[in-house]
């Protein structure tokens, strides 16, 4: 049948069987493979997408589902063209280790900080209690949504600057020279 | 993993999907949060030859204390029960559990009486509505009919329901008195299923003695077991220690937990009594503070 989603801002139209999943649809269909498969039996959660802006295992939706609804992956993540505050946090945090888990877990962190900009510590594990990390990184991946959340007050209180840490800036210096 | 083919329909009235659920009979199953149904078709234990989305039907999506009864719509997903202030205001007992109730992500998706109509016997929710004294409001072509949550349930994985009917609410009647509630829960890790769950909840006179008492266990038998005996063994007691140890002893005889890789089921049967004793003693300290 046929469907119409909002991908990233997109409108794709396609016309699917009704057991394509969310996450096949995806990844196979528009080859957005950020999206990961892993355990295909919701419980790992690195699937995750953002749909109508709420995290979900799109390996547990059909992508009929979706028909028109908006959905976010972690391509959709950047913001004009830079990483988003999230992204740079797990940059910036060491958030990811082998990296399987961290589309997901960085879109679990962007829908946490848009209902909650000042989440504790306690809030951050909640969220992030249905996505597993397989290297078990977890800690550093606390600490990168800590990080986000401050990058995002800061822009706020700053509008039109993005503040650019030291790391960073040696970085892009090594890359001007 | 893929299912097996089926065909699929969205019906935006739900006097459309009657008529699709008269017309298809055994051969469809009813698509809601989907969290329990998908997984059980990628692995082929359930093959529907059609599945009726009723995710966009218009005015399900409601969380309602007005008029008697604390009642949740069948699009309610656990998430809006965990962010509801009406159910926190109204009933300790189901607004404990939701946050148990799986992970995160599958709480943005699940829904209540998607869960009930699952009938699985680790499910949380039949357990707090046991617990509660809750009714399913079930409708077809023909006309809607009440089920008290007593007689719902009546096997693993199945329900009262007919084919030809869909779950619209589960409604929990207002309780006359000062009560409390709690929902327990042992698990692994966060998003597995219960090793045990207790839900339990009391109303007082204003003597400050029981008149009304629930305990329902989760995970412990072929289906949610309402503990009538520890029920009943609360009504008219003073609250206390005393009281609490034999309810919890009650519960625990009526438990019939099995060995398995989450525990023995003397462990088990052990955590129902601790837990039926923490869970009472926690609603009636909600209750006098009411």
């Amino acid at each position: 049948m046929q469907i119409t989603v909002t991908v990233n801002g997109t409108t794709h139209t396609s016309d699917i069987e009704p057991r394509v999943l969310l996450a096949d649809y995806l990844r196979r269909i528009l080859g957005l493979t950020g999206t990961h498969m892993g355990c295909d039996t919701t419980s790992c959660g690195v699937c995750t997408v953002l749909l109508d802006g709420k995290p979900v295992k799109s390996c547990t939706v059909f992508a009929v589902q979706a028909d028109g609804r908006a959905v976010t992956t972690v391509e959709g993540l950047k913001q004009d063209g830079s990483l988003s505050a999230v992204q740079r946090g797990f940059k910036q945090e060491h958030g990811l280790q082998c990296g399987f888990c961290t589309p997901a877990m960085m879109l679990v962190a962007t829908a946490l900080l848009e209902g909650n900009p000042d989440p504790n510590e306690d809030e951050i594990r909640w969220a992030i209690s249905g996505n597993l990390c397989r290297c078990t990184g977890y800690m550093n991946i606390v600490k990168a949504i800590k990080w986000a959340a401050n990058e995002r007050k800061t822009a706020e209180a700053l509008p039109g600057q993005r503040t650019v840490s030291l790391a960073e800036a040696e970085e892009t210096q090594e890359v001007t020279a | 993993m893929y299912p097996a083919g089926f065909d699929y329909q969205a019906p935006t009235t739900i006097e459309e999907t009657l008529t699709v659920l008269a017309e298809r009979g055994e051969d469809v199953k009813v698509l809601a949060g989907g969290q329990s149904l998908i997984p059980l078709m990628k692995l082929r234990f359930a093959q529907p030859s059609m599945l009726v989305d009723i995710n966009r039907l218009p005015g399900l999506d409601f969380i309602d204390a007005s008029n008697g009864y604390l009642r949740i719509g069948a699009l309610v997903r656990h998430n809006d029960v965990v962010a509801s202030d009406v159910v926190r205001r109204t009933n300790h007992t189901v607004a404990h559990a939701a946050p148990w109730v799986s992970d995160p992500l599958v709480r943005n998706l699940g829904t209540v009486c998607g869960s009930l109509a699952h009938a699985d016997p680790q499910g949380d929710w039949a357990s707090v509505m046991l617990a509660c004294g809750a009714e399913v409001v079930a409708r077809k072509s023909s006309g809607e009919r009440v089920i008290p949550m007593t007689e719902f349930i009546t096997g693993v994985f199945t329900t009262q329901l007919a084919p030809d009917e869909l779950v619209t609410e589960v409604r929990i009647p207002k309780y006359t008195g000062p009560s409390g509630g709690t929902y327990l829960k042992l698990e692994r890790k966060v998003g597995d299923y219960a090793t045990v769950g207790v839900a339990t909840h009391l109303t007082l006179r204003p003597d400050g003695r029981v008149v009304q008492a629930g305990i329902a266990l989760t995970a412990v038998g072929p289906t949610n077991i309402k503990a009538v005996e520890a029920e009943r063994s609360l009504i008219g007691a003073e609250p206390g220690e005393a009281v609490w140890a034999e309810a919890g002893r009650l519960a625990a005889l009526a438990a019939d937990p099995r060995d398995d890789v989450r525990g023995s089921a003397d462990y088990k049967r052990h955590v129902v009594d601790v837990f039926t004793q923490r869970g009472l003693a926690t609603a009636a300290e909600l209750a006098a503070a009411n």
